[in-house]
């Protein structure tokens, strides 16, 4: 019987039925459903890491130990895990491992909008690619199968529309193969000497590889009506040229990425009049064709930024395609928003209020740069702002240091914000550091993290606690406010700034949504004592509006957090 | 059979994701192919949010692109009017008449358009609106909106009212089966 998976469960899926036995992930979307599914199987060990590339080690050790090991990640959170990739490239495996990478074109929820596909070149790992669930689950197996027959880990590219899409899939049983641990010094000590040994290994690897990519099953030819045109196509693209064309002209799909099969590309290009080249983001397939001197069309004809579609690829070959009606009528946007009772929104209405500079860093709090709030000045990667504030700080001279913040959510500040704060602490800035610790990795969809006390299965476990921390790297003002606590926030932030030493300040309240967290009886307006000042209004609540010149609020939304009861000066807002 | 379109359109956390299952539920029964495209991450945080969902003998693009959608469900007035481009021509709109003002309306930069319905319908778009949001009250949460309008596009699909219960059946816990049963039938009642 077939089932609806999504591209994400269905990768879980794969992991559990090549037997694979230990999972290390850091969340990030539109990678995270793989490690929340696999958890779900008990034969599989699934863990948080802190951040992406301890877990790429710590699958990188299990593989080491004869386990088949994975660990996913989202495209900038193989940055992060960059430094191990390109090593373990050198050492190859021992059992098989697999390393998940979800791009995400559009930047559906990224800062950037990468193309992953570049990693496996520069690291010589081999890289598949699934176009719906069915193949997710079928490459998952493969690149086990693929990592142990060439010693080498192997990258599961995957990308939104194949991750967070649902499609058919067939499942199968679980088969289990345990190595032995080997000592293996020339292989795994990774010092010159033995490095310069490995390079050839890897060379000759991918030469290998090249080959097995010529007769890959999932390099596939699909053949064609007419050979006017041909195509060459990977991931979620090889669905919209079908989308588009079906069987008229003949497709390579090529399902392994890198390397590539040269033979089969030239066949094919020599079997068409025209050849195009149809991926997403950058001409990654294209560059390595024009670079066999076979002529071809990509980037020329289809765009290089955003995620492709089927009307997309229609224009680019002016092939027809119906057009709907669009209202002739201003459409205000619908931004995302944090949500009411957000325990962030008291703390960025205290730093607009006091005009600060603030630099932000990656997660919901990166809501705060939105309007009415607006109370953010840049937002880079994980971890940014607390190594940024260290450098505007210390080459001013500390000139704006009574008036700069950097702010971190409690994950993003285990993940890369730690490293930043013993920076700040070694090399002695007067840096005001706000973590905002709401108890849960928020963005991602809830998923544990090491301040939270529970670990993934959902089991309570060691909790780190941020305040002995921050005092053990040798920060000596450690403040915690609650920031549904506007007067407090204040005097806090404000008696923090002008200290003469590097602070942190705790901003510590649960998630609104966190389902343990209680939440009080909506808040009533007395539109007797409301003068439609809209003070009410400058938090950006969604459950705030002004209805008839006075405060309305909407009781489904409103959790009585009290924050803009502490804005009204007229007492118009009260407890039920 | 030819690809079947529904686009399900709203603001995260209006239950998109749930209906989405539930029609992926109902059309496997019948052994179609299925796509369905979710939006997780950040632009669930009360933003505009768009669910794909295509169905037929052989479906594959997972996305809805401009022209293409036979049936836009929208969970909010503001978002049918966002997406009718989607809406291919003989389409139809079914639309809860609720209206949520997103943050540009709150803090007044920008306004809610006014008569969209008629708007919609003088541009020359099918529209089916309806108040769902008081529905789902009657059967005894607003929160079971997204079911009272599954019920409602239940009428423009062959598929028997066994066959769409048993699929709810298999999308919601047990507790809330009855409530989402009652707000199945007021929608296709409505």
């Amino acid at each position: 019987m077939k089932q609806l998976m999504l591209g994400n469960e269905a990768v879980a899926r794969g992991l559990y039925e090549a037997g694979c036995m230990f999972v290390s992930s850091y969340p990030g979307t539109p990678s995270t459903e793989i490690t929340e599914a696999v958890a779900k199987y008990p034969e599989v060990y699934a863990e948080w890491a802190p951040n992406e590339k301890v877990a790429m080690e710590a699958a990188f050790g299990a593989s080491l130990a004869g386990r088949r090991s994975f660990c996913a990640m989202k495209h900038v959170g193989l940055n992060v895990a960059a430094d191990p990739l390109f090593t373990i490239s050198y050492t190859g495996v021992n059992a098989g491992m697999v390393i998940g990478v979800a791009d995400d074109a559009g930047m559906h929820s990224s800062q950037n909008e990468q193309d992953s596909r570049h990693y496996a070149r520069s690291s010589k790992i081999p890289m598949l690619e699934p176009s719906d669930s069915a193949e997710a689950l079928e490459y998952a197996k493969l690149a086990y199968e693929l990592s142990e027959q060439f010693d080498t880990p192997v990258l599961l590219k995957m990308c939104t529309r194949v991750s967070h899409s649902q499609s058919l899939v067939e499942l199968g049983d679980r088969t289990e193969k345990l190595k032995e641990y080997v000592r293996d010094v020339p292989k795994y000590v990774m010092m010159p000497g033995f490095a310069k040994k490995r390079h050839p290994v890897v060379e000759a690897r991918t030469a290998a590889l090249t080959e097995y990519a010529e007769t890959a099953p999932i390099n596939r030819l699909e053949p064609g009506r007419s050979n006017k045109y041909g195509f060459i196509t990977d991931s979620t693209c090889y669905q919209y040229v079908k989308e588009i064309c079906g069987d008229e002209y003949p497709v390579l799909k090529l399902g392994m990425v890198w390397p590539m099969p040269e033979k089969k590309i030239q066949d094919f290009a020599a079997s068409v009049e025209k050849l195009f080249v149809v991926e997403e983001l950058d001409g990654f397939i294209e560059a390595h064709v024009k670079f066999m001197s076979i002529p071809c069309s990509g980037k020329d004809t289809f765009p290089l930024i955003d995620e492709l579609s089927q009307n997309k690829i229609a224009e680019a070959l002016h092939v027809p395609f119906e057009q709907g009606i669009r209202l002739e009528e201003t459409i205000p946007p619908r931004p995302p928003v944090m949500c009411a009772g957000c325990p962030h929104r008291g703390l960025f209405y205290t730093l607009k209020k006091n005009k600060l500079t603030v630099l932000g860093d990656i997660g919901c709090y990166t809501l705060g740069a939105a309007a009415p709030l607006a109370a953010v000045d840049s937002v880079i990667c994980m971890g940014a702002s607390v190594s940024g504030i260290h450098g505007f700080s210390k080459s001013q001279n500390g000139a704006m240091d009574n008036r700069t913040v950097a702010v971190i959510g409690d994950s993003t500040f285990m993940h890369s914000g730690i490293t930043g704060l013993v920076n700040i602490a070694y090399n002695e800035s007067n840096a005001t550091v706000i973590i905002v610790d709401n108890s849960i990795t928020g963005m991602t969809g809830h998923q544990q993290n090491p301040t939270t006390g529970f670990n993934l299965k959902g089991d309570p476990c060691a909790k780190i606690d941020l305040e002995t921390l921050c005092r053990a790297v040798g920060i000596k003002r450690v403040r915690v406010i609650d920031p549904y606590d506007l007067k407090q926030c204040d005097e806090v932030i404000k008696e923090e700034l002008s200290a003469n030493e590097p602070s942190v300040i705790i901003s510590r309240r649960p998630c609104a949504l966190l389902k343990y967290v209680k939440h009080k009886a909506p808040l009533q307006v007395d539109t007797d004592k409301c003068v439609s000042c809209k003070a009410c209004m400058k938090i950006g609540c969604p459950a705030i509006s002004i209805a008839d010149g006075k405060a309305k609020i909407d009781a489904t939304q409103c959790v009585g957090c009290g924050v803009c009861q502490q804005l009204c000066k007229f007492g118009a807002l009260k407890e039920d | 059979m030819k690809t079947k379109n529904i686009m399900i359109v709203g603001v995260g956390g209006q239950g998109s994701l749930l209906a989405s299952k539930l029609l992926g539920r109902l059309f496997l029964t019948r052994g179609y192919d299925i796509k369905v495209s979710e939006v997780h991450g950040m632009s669930q945080r009360g933003g505009s949010v768009v669910t794909f969902v295509r169905f037929g003998s052989k479906v594959y693009s997972p996305i809805i692109d401009k022209g293409e959608a036979d049936y836009i469900v929208s969970f909010e007035l503001l978002e049918a009017a966002r997406w009718t481009e989607y809406l291919k021509p003989g389409g139809k709109i079914i639309v809860n008449t609720q209206q949520i003002n997103p943050m540009p309306v709150v803090i007044g930069t920008a306004e809610y358009p006014e008569d969209l319905v008629a708007k919609m319908e003088a541009a020359g778009l099918a529209v089916d609106a309806f108040d769902a949001l008081t529905l789902a009250e009657q059967a005894g949460s607003a929160k079971a909106v997204n079911i009272v309008l599954m019920g409602h596009l239940s009428r423009n699909f062959d598929f028997t009212e066994e066959e769409w219960l048993d699929a709810i059946a298999q999308s919601v816990p047990p507790k809330f089966l009855e409530l989402n049963k009652t707000a199945f039938l007021l929608g296709r009642n409505a």
